[in-house]
């Protein structure tokens, strides 16, 4: 556990600095093509900066709003705050603020940077199709990926991906529509502007599927099976969590609105947007989590 | 100074060292334990100032359990009364028991069942007899740790020179799994 706690600083470090990195080579280059090399270079650079202390002291907030979660209190949903203490007990971490969202697909998450700032969200799905012990096998999930710090890679990697994804989709549509040449209209270098428009959305496109790559590296697959097995050590019934999972993987054609791919693998079980469908190649790319029925298995050997 | 003075002073630098990573350890499990023990404190004190609730709100539908309002009103007050960790976890089992039996006498009560009083009261006691069991899970974890530590070299040293002693463990029942609590009403 102490070993999992450094491993995930020492991944959060990793990927503020790569994304510094990163940011400041792509504005090099633009800014060598639009005259100014140092300038770009700054520009990314400080950019990058803000983005990660962003991420890493709003972070939690900034994924919480774009669930549109919302805080409940004791009197409001007496069960859940009743097992979220419980369970914080057990683990002997503080009581983390409570949310949920309205979502009618069962899933979950844990956002925040440490155990003393950290928030725990469920869907009003989740709180319909789950008794007494399916709860708490979920609550002891995600608890577990507080103990861990989890929730600190997840929150860096889902704002980092979130504004590198945004700032993207961004600029290929304004390219796309030519939103900025009419804007600009007979400005002095309109075209020149166009081109650099069009060159970050390509850069950016080109630039996703490492981004997937990157969001695998943090994110293992392992972490979930280990937050599996200690959420089950925390409350010593694994049959709980498994039964909650059972429940997901049968509900999991309900769409969730709100799921987007930058903060898909914070979730319990990874998200669907459109019903019905499979996963498109994008979401594949960023999948991060294995098999439900894989981890149902697990959790029965137990 | 000739070369094995440097020797035993490396060594006796390397031997404090360990010893103040030992000791800091102590002291971080005795604190962690205590914590786990003042958890478990607030959660009993939690029920029973539940009780008397519990026991006026299903007696005026239930009027002709009046042996088990006893038992559960007098277990409480052995329970606060205790000194030994013993007496108390068998005043606190007895407590568990009873609620139970309280509860399943609910359900013969239809109109008791559906008192909004009562079902926020079974919540609240619900809650706490699993925050009971999980602050006593994290007590009983961190004790261990502690008088492993305590009962192991090199360690022992240490904690006998500081007077480090072990703890011991808080054994009350297990709160019912399913299938009984599935059936209470969410």
């Amino acid at each position: 556990m102490y070993e999992q706690i450094a491993a995930n600083k020492r991944k959060t470090v990793l990927l503020i600095f790569g994304a510094i990195v990163l940011l400041g080579a792509v504005g090099y280059v633009l800014g060598l093509w639009a005259g100014s090399g140092i300038y770009g270079l700054v520009g990314a650079v400080a950019l990058a900066v803000v983005l990660s202390l962003g991420s890493f002291f709003g972070g939690d907030r900034l994924v919480l709003a774009s669930t549109r979660a919302r805080e409940v209190s004791q009197q409001e949903q007496p069960r859940l705050h009743n097992i979220v203490e419980g369970l914080s007990i057990a683990a002997g971490i503080p009581k983390p603020r409570v949310y949920v969202i309205p979502e009618q697909a069962p899933n979950a998450f844990a956002t925040g940077r440490n155990p003393e700032h950290s928030s725990v969200a469920v869907t009003e799905g989740l709180l319909a199709t789950m008794n007494r012990v399916e709860l708490e096998g979920v609550i002891g999930h995600e608890l577990s990926h507080v103990v861990d710090r989890d929730i600190l890679v997840g929150t860096v990697v889902a704002t980092l991906v979130g504004a590198v994804v945004l700032i993207s989709e961004f600029f290929m549509r304004s390219w796309w529509w030519g939103g900025f040449r009419g804007r600009r209209g007979g400005d002095s270098g309109g075209g020149g502007a166009e081109a650099i428009v069009f060159a970050i959305g390509l850069v950016l496109l080109v630039l996703a599927p490492i981004i997937g790559q990157i969001v695998r590296f943090a994110v293992s697959r392992q972490r979930e099976f280990l937050a599996d097995a200690q959420g089950a050590l925390l409350t010593r019934y694994p049959p709980g969590l498994a039964s909650a999972l059972r429940k997901i993987g049968a509900a999991s054609g309900i769409p969730m609105r709100s799921a987007n791919n930058a903060t898909a693998h914070l979730w319990l079980s990874q998200p669907s947007r459109i019903q019905g469908e499979g996963m498109g190649p994008l979401e594949k790319l960023f999948s991060t989590h294995p098999p439900i029925e894989e981890r149902i298995r697990r959790l029965e050997e137990m | 100074m000739p070369t094995w003075s440097w020797i035993v002073v490396v060594l006796l630098a390397l031997l404090l060292l360990g010893g103040i990573w030992i000791y800091n350890r102590l002291v971080k499990l005795r604190a962690r334990v205590n914590n786990g023990w003042s958890q478990i404190d607030v959660q009993l004190r939690r029920r029973y100032d539940l009780i008397p609730n519990l026991v006026t709100t299903v007696q005026g539908y239930a009027t002709h359990e009046r042996e088990l309002f006893e038992h559960v009103t007098e277990a409480r007050s052995r329970a606060i009364d205790a000194n030994a960790v013993p007496d108390q976890a068998q005043a606190e089992n007895q407590i568990t028991r009873g609620i139970r039996q309280l509860f399943a006498v609910a359900e013969n009560y239809p109109d008791l069942k559906a008192n909004q009083n009562f079902l926020a009261l079974q919540e609240e006691l619900t809650g706490t007899e699993s925050k009971i069991a999980f602050a006593r899970q994290f007590y009983n974890d961190q004790a261990m740790l502690l008088n492993t530590l305590i009962g192991s070299f090199p360690s022992n040293v240490v904690a006998k020179a500081f007077g480090f002693g072990p703890r011991e463990f808080f054994d009350i029942e297990d709160p019912v799994r399913a299938p009984s609590q599935v059936e209470f009403p969410r």
